[in-house]
């Protein structure tokens, strides 16, 4: 029963937002709570494509209003984040996503807070450790070696 | 004529940058002390020629002379007289010599101050200043000359718009004072690795200077950010922006730098790092003003970009940094570590606070130069935008902020975490109570926010355990303690007040990050719009003629229950010159909350679309780091630090180790 009314819901809901977005501006076109807070997630994580990083949830260019209808007519057809991002990915390419997709061209980009944090902390330790142990004694002649050594090596 | 009077001085300031980049630190190879001293006069007279030339470019400007292309390009002859001022350094020309200006200025500062220095470490500093004088100054005589003539024109094509105002005035000028700043840091690590040796005068003299720069950066960031939050129109304080990662990196290897330095003055542990981190911190302030200045990046806030500029700077900073870190690498091993300590310990702490503000710059530069390095390889374009940096800064800054009220108490060399934790209970408390008060009551079961404001009062009670620690209030009687309180060291109020700042920024970022509403209307003459315990009336329009714009306002007039608290004129401006619209938003501060109210499109049938924002405790985010800032400066009144008392410094040693 639901799922028959489902699309004339959506067709309804599809014309009130182009009936407002014709008298106003169009993003004061409304949803129903819980998918204009979709909505309004969704366009903090897309960029106008024109403007100079800016979201479109920021921008007031013709484009943003423009990515804001879609957005918004997708969720009301029923479409999932993710299809809703593909769909424009799909259009404009990568650039659309402020927060780029997680893939091997990302991995990188993702994968270094991460890495960094590892092996600083690991550097960190056991430049520590090396000389910790030893408390408040100067290093012997080898472990003043090795330490060179190490140093040594992180200059590379 | 003034004019060409400022093409000589610079100049002349480059042929005396030239000759100081090799005669002091030959002297210093060599052990010439005649050769040495000749830097403590040629840098004074840099900063004069330097001086010179600035103020005749800004002569131009305040004259409207148009027949210097530069002043031409960038200004109006109907301009109001400050913003022709401040015009001066609004384009990339003016704004590259206010640069060499500062750098100049550091540069005698080392001169003038420096007379405490060991000889050859002075000397050697002085050389690295000139080599980045002449550097520079070589760059804006051959691709950037500000003083170029033309056929004069009658009028100006004006300032960009969103320039004109007093923001500009302000904003570079610190924000430079803290990039240029580093660069004092720089030349002291890069004269520490080439004799190879670093002495107590240079943990000495980095930190203050360090403290110097960082301030000034400091104020410049947010300065720039609410610049950026009431001028460009969409209640944002914070964007992402590359132009503001590129200010966001030396701040952020810059704190690292000021606490790893405490970690050698106090222990003359970490020098190794003190080194790198003092090269990295200037480094990044380069490869900011490399990525501002060469179009590299778009950006909402970069004026003035010319890629063909772009080799010249990029071919600076590969030698800078670049010569930088092979120096390093060869000469680092020669300096001698020394103060051993446990994890446990305010090393380990000041240690953990590196890792992860190292981590979180090495974050943010990748995100910022991902997409460009990206797009050179792949020719496809990717954006990182502000959920990318959310999601992984965020997280990195979470442990950091938990930690900041225990380094301070935790001891040198060995720390007792557990007794440290107990001296910490009543924070914890307080951040518990907020927390499950805001949570459990107002917020009915949304905790990422509560947790937020805890974490924040947790750091601003937190941040005076110390103190209140050091005047053991309860257990003596209260005139002691307040006694106490007195006579203990700046540094120590100065810490407090610096994490407490800390603690007021967090508070205003999750209070607008969470509790924020955006209200959009279109409203006709008289239409009223209620947002939370606001109302605002659209009380007619008003059109307007400024000196080079012409103004469409709206009257609003602001009520809460009823009165009349606040009135204001959110407006729409068109500089013909330019051809370019601005906004210019209402604001209205309640307590510590504001009311921002943008204009959108004025509609044919009269109403307008109003954005009324509702923002909750957001000038604490600014407040919190003119705290910081305040607590910067009294660091920096603290006798142990004042430079030019150095020999007091020297006797004191011993007891300042046991009092911070």
């Amino acid at each position: 029963m639901l799922a028959k009314l489902q699309k004339p819901i959506a067709g309804i809901l599809l014309i009130l937002i182009w009936v407002t977005a014709a008298g106003a501006q169009s993003n004061t076109a409304q949803l129903p709570a819980e998918m204009e807070q979709r909505a309004k997630a969704l366009f903090t994580e897309l960029r106008c494509v024109v403007c100079q990083n800016q979201s479109i949830a920021d921008s007031d260019a013709d484009v943003a209003k423009d990515l804001r209808q879609i957005v918004r007519e997708q969720i009301v057809v029923g479409k999932t984040n993710e299809e809703i991002r593909t769909f424009l990915t799909d259009r404009y390419g990568e650039f659309i996503l402020l927060k780029p997709s997680l893939g091997w061209h990302t991995i990188l980009l993702w994968g270094s807070p991460i890495l960094v944090l590892l092996l600083g902390a690991f550097a960190a330790l056991s430049a520590g450790r090396s000389r910790g142990d030893a408390q408040a004694q100067p290093l012997s002649t080898d472990e003043e070696l090795e330490l060179k050594k190490i140093l040594g090596q992180s200059k590379d | 004529m003034i004019v060409e009077l400022g093409h000589v001085a610079l100049i002349l300031a480059l042929s005396l940058a030239l000759i100081q980049s090799i005669l002091p630190v030959w002297g210093a190879a060599t052990n010439q002390s005649r050769l040495m001293a000749t830097s403590d006069v040629s840098s004074v007279g840099i900063l004069f020629f330097i001086s010179v030339s600035f103020l005749a470019l800004m002569w131009a400007y305040a004259t409207s002379d148009f027949s210097v292309v530069n002043v031409w390009q960038n200004s109006h002859s109907d301009m109001p007289f400050i913003f022709k001022l401040s015009g001066t350094w609004g384009n990339h020309e003016g704004s590259m010599l206010l640069w060499v200006f500062i750098l100049a200025l550091f540069a005698a500062a080392v001169s003038l101050f420096g007379g405490n220095l060991p000889d050859k470490l002075r000397a050697n500093v002085q050389g690295v200043q000139a080599w980045m004088l002449a550097t520079f100054l070589l760059f804006i005589l051959l691709t950037s000359n500000p003083f170029k003539r033309q056929a004069a024109a009658v009028e100006g094509q004006d300032l960009n718009p969103i320039l004109q105002d007093i923001g500009l005035a302000i904003h570079p000028p610190m924000l430079y004072l803290g990039y240029v700043g580093f660069s004092i840091t720089f030349a002291f690590a890069i004269a520490a690795l080439m004799e190879g040796r670093i002495d107590s005068a240079w943990a000495r003299w980095v930190r203050p200077w360090a403290m110097g720069a960082w301030v000034f950066l400091t104020a410049g960031i947010s300065m720039g950010s609410y610049w950026a939050y009431y001028e460009l129109g969409w209640g944002g304080w914070w964007f992402w922006d590359p132009v503001e990662n590129a200010s966001f990196l030396p701040w952020l290897s810059g704190t690292a730098l000021l606490h790893s330095a405490l970690v050698m003055e106090k222990r003359d542990a970490l020098k190794i790092w003190t080194v790198l981190l003092a090269i990295l911190t200037f480094s990044l302030s380069l490869l900011g003003t490399f990525l501002v200045r060469s179009g590299v990046l778009t950006s909402v806030h970069t004026f003035a970009s010319d890629p063909t500029r772009g080799l010249f700077i990029l071919a600076i900073l590969s030698a800078f940094v670049g010569g930088a870190f092979v120096l390093f690498a060869l000469r680092s091993s020669s300096l001698q570590q020394g103060g051993l300590f446990s994890p446990i310990s305010r090393e380990g702490a000041l240690v953990f606070n590196n890792l992860l503000l190292s981590t979180a710059a090495a974050t943010v530069l990748l995100g910022t130069l991902y997409p460009v390095v990206y797009e050179a390889i792949t020719e496809d374009k990717i954006s990182v935008g502000a959920p990318f940096f959310n999601l992984t800064f965020g997280p990195l800054m979470i442990p950091l902020l938990i930690a900041i009220p225990f380094g301070p108490l935790l001891a040198w060399k060995r720390g007792d975490l557990l007794g440290v934790s107990q001296r910490l209970l009543f924070a914890l408390g307080c951040a518990v109570v907020t927390t499950v008060v805001v949570g459990g009551f107002v917020q009915k079961g949304q905790w990422l926010a509560p947790l937020g404001i805890g974490l924040a009062v947790w750091l601003m009670v937190g941040s005076f355990a110390e103190l209140a620690q050091r005047a053991a209030f309860r257990k003596v009687p209260v005139a002691t303690s307040l006694a106490r309180l007195k006579g203990l060291p700046r540094s120590v109020w100065s810490t407090a007040f610096a994490h407490f700042g800390v603690g007021v920024t967090l508070l205003g970022v999750v209070m607008v990050t969470a509790y924020e509403t955006e209200t959009i209307v279109v409203l006709k003459p008289k239409g009223e719009v209620v947002t939370g315990e606001y109302t605002v009336r659209h009380d007619g329009y008003i059109n307007r003629t400024g000196p080079n714009y012409t103004e469409q306002s709206v009257r609003l007039s602001v009520f809460r229950d009823g009165k009349l608290v606040s009135v204001g004129e959110p407006s729409k401006r068109f500089y013909p010159a330019r051809q370019m619209p601005t906004s210019e938003a209402a604001i209205h501060t309640f307590g510590f909350s504001q009311l921002y109210v943008a204009l959108g499109d004025i509609q044919n049938d009269g109403g307008v679309a109003l954005r009324v924002w509702w923002k909750p405790l957001v000038t604490l985010i600014w407040l919190g780091t003119i705290i910081m800032v305040l607590a910067g400066f009294l660091s920096l009144s603290d006798r142990r630090l004042r430079v030019g008392v150095p020999k007091r410094a020297k006797g004191k040693k011993g007891k300042a180790v046991h009092a911070g």
